[in-house]
C-alpha cells in the first residue's frame, strides 16, 4: 500500500501525540506515584461488618497530619458520612461496599474510584484548601442513589 | 473499470432493487425509527427530570426510564439500523441477497423482537431497573437476561447471514475483491461477533443466578466481560458510520474514493485492535494492578490510529474533489461542497463532531484525566457527541437516499429542506446538551443520577444552570426525533415515485487494485484473537482463579 507523503506526516504526528500521552501517563503513574486507585486486596462481601478494619469505620489520625478514613458504602449512604480533617492533611480513604457496586467521588478534586463487592479500594488525597467538600456516589446503586452523599470539612 | 461499473449501475437501475431484499431492510428501518421515537421520548423525560423541571411518577421512575432509554437506543435502534443498512448494501453490491440469507435476516429480526419485548416488559414492570450495564450483584428478573440472550442470538444470526452471503459471492467470483461496502459489512459484523462473546458468557452465568440456582456471582469478572462488549459495540456503530463516509460521501460530492486499499486496511485494523479498548472503563476499578492498567491505556489509544487515517482520507477527498471543480487556495474547496444537500450535510456535521469527540476520547483514556471525569456527566456528554451526533447523524443522512432507493421514490426539494432543518435542530440540540454535560461533568456532576441537590449542598447547587441547558438541548433533540421519524415514513410511503441511485463512489481512474492480502480473513481473525488474549487473558484468569467470595443478589430499586 502506497501512502501519500502528507498522510505519512499526519500519521507520524498522530502517533507521536499518542506516544507522548503514553509517556506522560507512564511518568505520572510510575515515577510520580499518581497512578489510578488500584488496590488488589480482597474481602468476603457478606462479612464486611465483622472484618477488620471495617468492623470499626471512622476517621483515624495515623501520623503527623496523616489520616485514615475507614469507610463502608451501602445503599444509600457512606459510613462515616461527616468527616473533619485539618487543612494540609494527607487523607487515605480505605473503602469497601456491603452490597452493590458504588462510586466514590469528591466533587472538585481528582478523587474518583469504583468500590466493588469483594474488593477493598484505597485512594489518597491531600486537602490544602479549607472548606466543605461533597462526596457522592457516582455509580447507579438503586432507587435512592441520588441521595447517597457525605461531606468532608477541612478546617 | 469506470465503464464497467456504469454498466452495472445501468442494469441495477433497469432491474431495480430486489423487492424481497427491499422489504427486509424497510421492515428493519420502520422498527428502528419506531424505537427511536420511543427512546427519544424517554430521553426528553430524563433531560427534563435531571434539570429539576419534571417529576416522574413512582410507577415509571427516572431509573426505569434511563434503563429503557439506554437499551432501546444503544442496543435495539443501532442493531436494527445496522442490519437493515448492511443487508441493503450487500443486496446492492453483491447482486441480491441469496435466499437463505434473506431468511436469516427475517429470523434475526424475530429473535431480536422477542428479546426486546422480554427486556422492555421486565423494565416496565420494575423488575429490571438495572440500567443497560446491568452490573451484578444488582439482580434483575431472569427474563430480562433471557431477553438479552435472544437479542444476541438475533445479532449472531444476522452476522452468520453476512458471512454466508460474502462467502457465496466469493465462490461465484473467484479472484475478485469483495466490493468495498460489503467488505465493511464483513468487518463490522466480525467485530460485533468478537465483542459479544464476553457479554454472552456473562449473561449465561447470570441466568442461573437470577433463577436462584447458583447463590453468588463473581462481580469483577462480570464487569470485565461486560466492558469487553460495551465499548466494542460503540466501535461497531462507528464502523457502520465510516462505511458511508468512505463509500457514499465522495460520490455525493461528485468525487471518487480516496483509496480502496486504505479503506480496507482501516477495516482490518478496526477488527484487530478494538476489543481490549473497553478496559479503559475500568481504570479506577480495584483488583487490577497499575501495570496492567497502563498496558491497557496503550491498547485503548491504538484504536485512535485507524481513526486518524480516516480523518486524513475524508479531508483529502473533499480537497481533491474541490480542486477538480476549480477550487483555489488552501480552503477554497469548502465552497465547492454541496452544503444545501442534506444527504451530504448530515454526515458532514457528523464528521466535524467527531473531531472534538475523538479528541475527548483520547484525553479520557489516560489515567489522570480519566480520574477527573470518570462516571461524571462528561462521559454522558462524550457519548452523546460520538454516538448521538457522529453515528446517528450519519444514519439519518443515509435515510435520505436509501429509503427512496428501496421504495423507488424521490427525495423532493421540500423534504430536503425539512431534512436540513432536522439536521440543524439536532446539531444545536446536541451542542446544548452534550456541551452542558461535558462542562458540568468537569465540575463533578455525576451521570446516571436523577435530579438532586444532595440536601442543598452548595457545590451541587452550582450545577443547576448547566443542567437547564441540558434540558433545552434535550427538548430540541426531541423535536429532531419527531421530524426525523416523519421524514423516514414520508419517504417510505408518501414521496413521489422515481428513481434514486445507491450512491457508491468509484475508484480514481489510476487507482491500483487492493492487494491480495486484504482478503486474508483467516489471518485477521487469528490476529484479533491474539490481541484480545493479550488484553484479557491475564486479567480474566486472575479474576477467576484469585476471586474473593462471591456476592449474593440485591434488589435495591
Ligand atoms: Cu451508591
Amino acid at each position: 500500500m502506497k501512502l501519500h507523503r502528507y498522510e505519512e506526516i499526519w500519521l507520524i504526528l498522530g502517533v507521536g501525540i499518542l506516544v507522548l500521552s503514553m509517556v506522560i501517563t507512564g511518568y505520572q503513574t510510575f515515577a510520580q506515584g499518581m497512578g489510578p486507585p488500584s488496590d488488589t486486596a480482597q474481602i468476603d462481601p457478606q462479612k464486611v461488618n465483622e472484618t477488620a478494619p471495617f468492623d470499626n469505620p471512622g476517621v483515624f489520625e495515623v501520623g503527623e497530619n496523616e489520616y485514615e478514613v475507614v469507610m463502608t458504602l451501602q445503599a444509600f449512604g457512606f459510613t462515616p458520612n461527616e468527616i473533619e480533617v485539618p487543612a494540609g492533611a494527607e487523607v487515605t480513604f480505605i473503602m469497601t461496599t456491603e452490597d452493590v457496586i458504588h462510586g466514590f467521588q469528591i466533587a472538585g478534586t481528582n478523587v474518583n474510584a469504583m468500590v466493588v463487592p469483594g474488593r477493598i479500594q484505597t485512594i489518597t488525597e491531600t486537602f490544602d484548601e479549607p472548606g466543605e467538600y461533597l462526596i457522592l456516589c457516582n455509580e447507579y446503586c438503586g432507587a435512592g442513589h441520588q441521595m447517597m452523599s457525605a461531606t468532608i470539612t477541612v478546617h | 473499470m469506470a465503464a464497467k461499473e456504469t454498466f452495472k449501475e445501468k442494469t441495477n437501475k433497469a432491474l431495480g432493487v430486489n423487492p424481497d431484499d427491499a422489504r427486509l431492510t424497510l421492515t428493519y428501518f420502520s422498527l428502528a425509527f419506531i424505537v427511536l421515537f420511543i427512546g427519544g421520548t424517554l430521553g426528553l423525560l430524563q433531560g427534563l427530570n435531571r434539570a429539576g423541571l419534571l417529576e416522574l411518577p413512582a410507577w415509571f421512575n427516572y431509573y426505569q426510564v434511563l434503563t429503557a432509554h439506554g437499551i432501546l437506543l444503544i442496543l435495539i435502534f443501532t442493531a436494527l439500523f445496522m442490519v437493515g443498512y448492511f443487508y441493503a448494501a450487500m443486496s446492492h453490491t453483491l447482486g441480491g441477497l441469496i435466499s437463505k440469507v434473506r431468511k436469516m435476516g427475517w429470523i434475526a429480526l424475530g429473535l431480536m423482537l422477542i428479546g426486546t419485548v422480554l427486556v422492555v416488559t421486565t423494565v416496565v414492570m420494575d423488575k429490571a431497573t438495572v440500567l443497560y450495564t446491568f452490573y451484578p450483584p444488582m439482580q434483575a428478573s431472569p427474563w430480562f437476561y433471557i431477553g438479552l440472550v435472544f437479542i444476541v442470538f438475533g445479532v449472531w444470526t444476522a452476522t452468520l447471514g453476512v458471512f454466508t452471503n460474502a462467502a457465496s459471492w466469493k465462490k461465484r467470483n473467484k479472484g475478485k475483491h469483495l466490493p468495498l461496502l460489503s467488505f465493511f459489512a464483513v468487518g463490522a459484523f466480525l467485530l460485533l461477533l468478537f465483542g459479544s462473546i464476553g457479554v454472552t458468557i456473562e449473561v449465561l452465568t447470570l441466568i442461573p443466578w437470577a433463577f436462584g440456582w447458583t447463590e453468588t456471582v463473581n462481580v469483577m469478572l462480570s464487569r470485565t466481560l461486560f466492558w469487553s462488549f460495551g465499548h466494542t459495540l460503540v466501535n461497531v456503530w462507528y464502523f457502520t458510520t465510516i462505511s458511508a463516509w468512505y463509500v457514499i460521501v465522495p460520490r455525493l460530492i461528485g468525487g471518487r474514493l480516496f483509496s480502496d486499499t486504505l479503506a480496507r486496511v482501516v477495516v482490518i485494523l478496526l477488527v484487530i485492535l478494538n476489543v481490549p479498548g473497553g478496559f479503559h472503563h475500568q481504570i479506577v476499578d480495584p483488583g487490577f494492578t497499575e501495570g496492567l492498567k497502563f498496558m491497557h491505556v496503550f491498547m485503548s489509544l491504538s484504536i485512535a490510529f485507524p481513526s486518524l487515517m480516516t480523518a486524513f482520507a475524508m479531508f483529502a477527498v473533499f480537497e481533491r474533489t474541490g480542486r477538480k471543480k476549480g477550487a483555489k487556495g488552501l480552503l477554497g474547496w469548502v465552497k465547492k461542497l454541496p452544503w444545501g444537500d442534506v444527504r451530504f450535510l448530515a454526515p458532514m456535521i457528523a464528521m466535524i463532531a467527531f473531531i472534538p469527540a475523538g479528541a475527548g476520547g483520547i484525553a479520557q483514556t489516560n489515567n489522570q484525566l480519566n480520574q477527573v471525569v470518570h462516571n461524571s456527566l462528561w462521559i454522558t456528554g462524550h457519548f452523546h457527541l460520538t454516538v448521538g451526533t457522529t453515528v446517528v447523524l450519519t444514519f439519518f443522512g443515509i435515510m435520505y437516499w436509501l429509503i427512496p432507493h428501496l421504495t423507488k421514490r424521490e427525495l423532493t426539494p421540500k423534504i430536503n429542506k425539512l431534512g436540513i432543518i432536522q439536521t440543524i435542530t439536532w446539531t444545536v440540540g446536541m451542542l446544548f446538551m452534550a456541551g452542558a454535560m461535558h462542562w458540568v461533568g468537569l465540575l463533578g456532576s455525576p451521570r446516571r443520577t436523577s435530579y438532586t441537590t444532595y440536601g442543598d449542598n452548595a457545590t451541587a447547587l452550582d450545577w443547576d444552570p448547566y443542567l437547564f441547558f441540558l434540558a433545552i438541548g434535550g427538548t430540541l433533540l426531541f423535536i429532531g426525533v419527531i421530524l426525523m421519524v416523519y421524514i423516514v415514513f414520508h419517504l417510505m410511503f408518501k414521496a413521489p415515485k422515481g428513481n434514486t441511485v445507491f450512491p457508491i463512489a468509484q475508484p480514481e481512474d489510476d487507482a491500483s487494485t487492493p492487494p491480495k492480502w486484504t482478503e486474508r480473513w483467516g489471518l485477521w481473525v487469528v490476529l484479533a484473537i491474539a490481541v484480545i488474549s493479550m488484553g484479557y487473558l491475564v486479567p480474566i484468569v486472575d479474576l477467576v482463579v484469585n476471586a474473593p467470595p462471591g456476592s449474593p443478589p440485591f434488589q435495591t430499586w
